[in-house]
């Protein structure tokens, strides 16, 4: 496809970025990796840090991804790609939360109805 | 196929072609997104069921940690060799490098997908199946769409391999590796937050 040496010569610099893009996106996917699958399985800290431990760690390898896998910054529309992107974020993040929101709510409000927790139907006995 | 790609070298024709392959890609990306939407009601789904367990097992007595950490790392693995195959038809037309890389993704593709099927077989033995609890079915659901979709990946990759090998690095071939390329890191994706949402946080 290419008989011009300078264009060859600038393909060849192009897959070296790339590569190296790859290398250091591969890397840092192990360690992020690595690092909080050791925390969970020492159990390195309480439950509710390493709950959210763990999911930062999720967001920091799920851009690393998008960067250095996807190149999601390098496309020849980024303009379009970035706002499908971002609204597709958006809906998810709308769905989950809200997901675990609402039934979070409804567990709360018809899960645990002792009459400790209402003082509806609750009739103290005399003799306590 | 290669000769036709090097005489029709004239610069408008390129241009329209290249538009074209930007608009396939543009198109596949819109997919994954809908495929996002898709993995993003199985996740609410497993956020909202995974403490209902029913008297059954729940994450934290069921899942091996070491084998779902290998399964991780082959499937990390598979995306980076699968970067390699791409960027060495990119950049350098080296087409026994990108055959090479391509079947090693696909060896690793087809060993995650082992390791996952043995997973699921263990399970089913110990008597955990998707009829025990809502926490169950939503783990099979959300898991076993993930590993159909690698599935898909691998038969798809061996069919661009078989391109590959018959019609070389041309305009087309390239353009479906940055596409199937785009699918494979996003399954990586999709599976770093199972790792982290089902397998790392039912064990803490």
């Amino acid at each position: 496809m290419t008989n011009d040496f300078k264009v060859i010569d600038e393909q060849h610099e192009g897959g070296k970025r790339a590569i190296v893009s790859y290398v250091i996106g591969f890397a840092l996917s192990i360690i992020l990796t690595l690092i909080p699958y050791f925390m969970v399985v020492n159990h390195m800290a309480v439950s509710k840090t390493l709950m959210f431990g763990v999911l930062l760690f999720a967001l920091v390898q799920f851009l690393v991804q998008v960067i250095f896998f996807l190149h999601l910054s390098k496309k020849s529309r980024p303009y379009w790609n970035l706002i499908v992107f971002a609204y597709t974020i958006l809906v998810v993040a709308i769905l989950v939360i809200g997901s675990i929101w609402i039934m979070d709510n409804l567990n709360y409000n018809t899960m645990n109805m002792t009459p400790f927790d209402s003082n509806e139907g609750y009739i103290p006995s005399a003799d306590r | 196929m290669t000769t036709q790609t090097l005489t029709h070298h004239k610069e408008g024709s390129w241009e329209a072609r290249h538009n074209k392959e930007a608009k396939a890609l543009f198109g596949f990306w819109i997919y994954i997104m809908s495929d996002v939407l898709l993995f993003g009601s199985l996740f609410a789904t497993y956020a909202v069921l995974h403490n209902n367990v029913f008297g059954g097992p729940s994450a934290g007595e069921l899942f091996s940690m070491p084998f779902v950490l290998t399964e991780t790392l082959i499937l990390l693995t598979s995306t980076f060799t699968y970067g390699l195959a791409s960027v060495y038809a990119h950049h350098h037309n080296r087409k026994d490098l990108v055959i090479f890389w391509m079947m090693l993704t696909m060896f690793l593709g087809v060993a995650f997908l082992v390791m996952e099927v043995t997973e699921f077989v263990k399970l089913f033995g110990e008597g955990a199946s998707w009829q025990v609890s809502g926490f169950l079915s939503s783990f099979f659901t959300l898991v076993g769409t993930h590993g159909v979709h690698v599935t898909a990946g691998v038969l798809w990759m061996g069919g661009l391999l078989v391109q590959v090998l018959r019609h070389g690095l041309t305009e087309t071939t390239v353009g479906k590796i940055t596409t199937l390329g785009l699918f494979w890191h996003f399954l990586d994706i999709v599976w770093i937050f199972i790792f982290t949402f089902v397998y790392l946080m039912g064990a803490i």
